[in-house]
């Protein structure tokens, strides 16, 4: 049998929490992770609950785009659902993949969430080998620090982040660099003028 | 038995065109080129070097699969071990080291000053940490395993090195390539840069094998002679 696929809700609306976490437990396929009321909430406790799957409001995220990436960066293998039920622009919506309405049928809204974690899989190693090497603003930010000689504790207390976020920086560093040591990523760092 | 390995009646030409670095190990036993068409066996007696000792070298140098059991290296004379890991050592910070340094800061001086500044100093300071890492083991390491073979116990708070600073070596070897062929800009001296990469990457690869028998086979030898000396 399969592992239990554990999911996030973040849904400000209590009766569709309980609702859709009712009727997902029924299925014995998934485990629901205690539901979360915002995106701030969100962005906080995700590298710490790590969710195989994510089904977000979209009206929660300020700005779609670049909360989305944040969360692909966390954690690139975790499908995100948008639930809807109230009018989504669609300069937001496009930046989902899944949609499910809350007024669709049971086995409709099954469907869409195995085919999104069914997509992932398929995909398995190849989402992050296919995603572009160029560093992004946050893995910058965490290597000058690096470079600088902080220790992952001392850069988690910087930059407000838990130190397994800051690991998991320095480990996508590491593989899109193919920099290891701390004083190659400080040359690296001078070399594209990064310090200052 | 292991069917295929290099064994005694080989001869040493066949040896070095199955695995050209065998070559570079040759001086590390005082074996000259010039051996023609002789066995490995007629050339380490030759030259006085036991040659399951030399085999050992050659076929951990070749077979990555291989790795050897306290049971086989018991059967093995390992007297040669220290003075070949002091070769290797002399080898490395006396002829490639110094020739890799030449070489990088001859690019890094025509490249932009403020590269060319630290790629040196990070050359500059892997050198020292090598250097400081052979001179513990030739301080400590080297001579107990000497006064083991002599029968006397090691001298008391040392200690075989058990770390895994070797991988931080290597680490910084593939770094250096890495920054070397990918992140300084390609319109210096473009020849001499590649030169410069495959140099590293050699001396990589020899490290790298150096660390193999100094953490697979000279540490659980010491440890048994430690043990059945007590």
């Amino acid at each position: 049998m399969n592992p239990l696929v554990s999911v996030l809700i973040v849904e400000p609306s209590e009766i569709i929490v309980e609702g859709l976490s009712a009727m997902l437990t029924d299925t014995k396929r998934y485990h629901l992770l205690s539901p979360m009321h915002d995106a701030e909430a969100l962005m906080e406790r995700l590298p710490v609950v790590s969710p195989d799957l994510l089904i977000v409001n979209p009206t929660l995220l300020s700005s779609a785009s670049k909360q989305l990436s944040a969360i692909a960066q966390l954690r690139p293998s975790m499908p995100v659902v948008a639930l809807v039920y109230q009018y989504v622009a669609s300069s937001v919506m496009e930046h989902f993949r899944y949609v499910v309405d809350i007024r669709a049928s049971r086995s409709a809204i099954c469907a869409v969430l195995s085919e999104a974690l069914d997509a992932v899989a398929n995909e398995g190693e190849t989402v992050e080998q296919t995603e572009n090497y160029e560093l992004s603003e946050r893995e910058t930010d965490v290597l000058v620090l690096v470079a600088k000689g902080l220790s992952s504790k001392e850069i988690a207390d910087t930059l407000h982040i838990s130190i397994h976020t800051v690991n998991s920086h320095r480990k996508n560093i590491t593989h899109k660099t193919g920099i290891k040591s701390v004083a190659g990523l400080a040359v690296y760092a001078m070399i594209h003028n990064l310090m200052e | 038995m292991h069917s295929s390995l290099f064994t005694p009646h080989m001869k040493l030409a066949d040896l070095i065109a199955a695995n050209h670095n065998i070559i570079l190990l040759l001086p590390r036993f005082n074996i000259p080129l010039g051996f023609g068409e002789k066995s490995v066996r007629e050339v380490c007696q030759a030259n006085q070097v036991p040659v399951d000792f030399m085999l050992l070298i050659c076929n951990l140098y070749s077979f990555d699969h291989y790795l050897p059991s306290i049971e086989e290296l018991k059967t093995i004379d390992m007297r040669p071990l220290v003075p070949y890991l002091k070769a290797s050592h002399d080898y490395y910070l006396q002829e490639r080291l110094p020739h890799i340094e030449a070489h990088l800061n001859h690019i890094a001086d025509r490249s932009t000053p403020r590269y060319g500044t630290v790629l040196k100093q990070f050359y500059a300071d892997f050198r020292s940490e090598v250097a400081a890492h052979f001179q513990t083991e030739e301080n400590y390491d080297f001579p107990n395993l000497q006064r083991l073979h002599e029968g006397l116990r090691p001298q008391p708070g040392t200690c075989a090195h058990q770390d895994q600073s070797h991988n931080g070596l290597v680490d910084k070897l593939n770094d250096l390539t890495q920054i070397v062929y990918k992140y300084l800009p390609g319109n210096v001296l473009p020849e001499e840069t590649m030169e410069l990469v495959f140099d590293i990457l050699q001396l990589s690869a020899d490290i790298q094998k150096h660390a193999l028998i100094e953490e697979k086979i000279l540490v659980p030898y010491f440890a048994w002679l430690e043990r059945s000396v007590k």
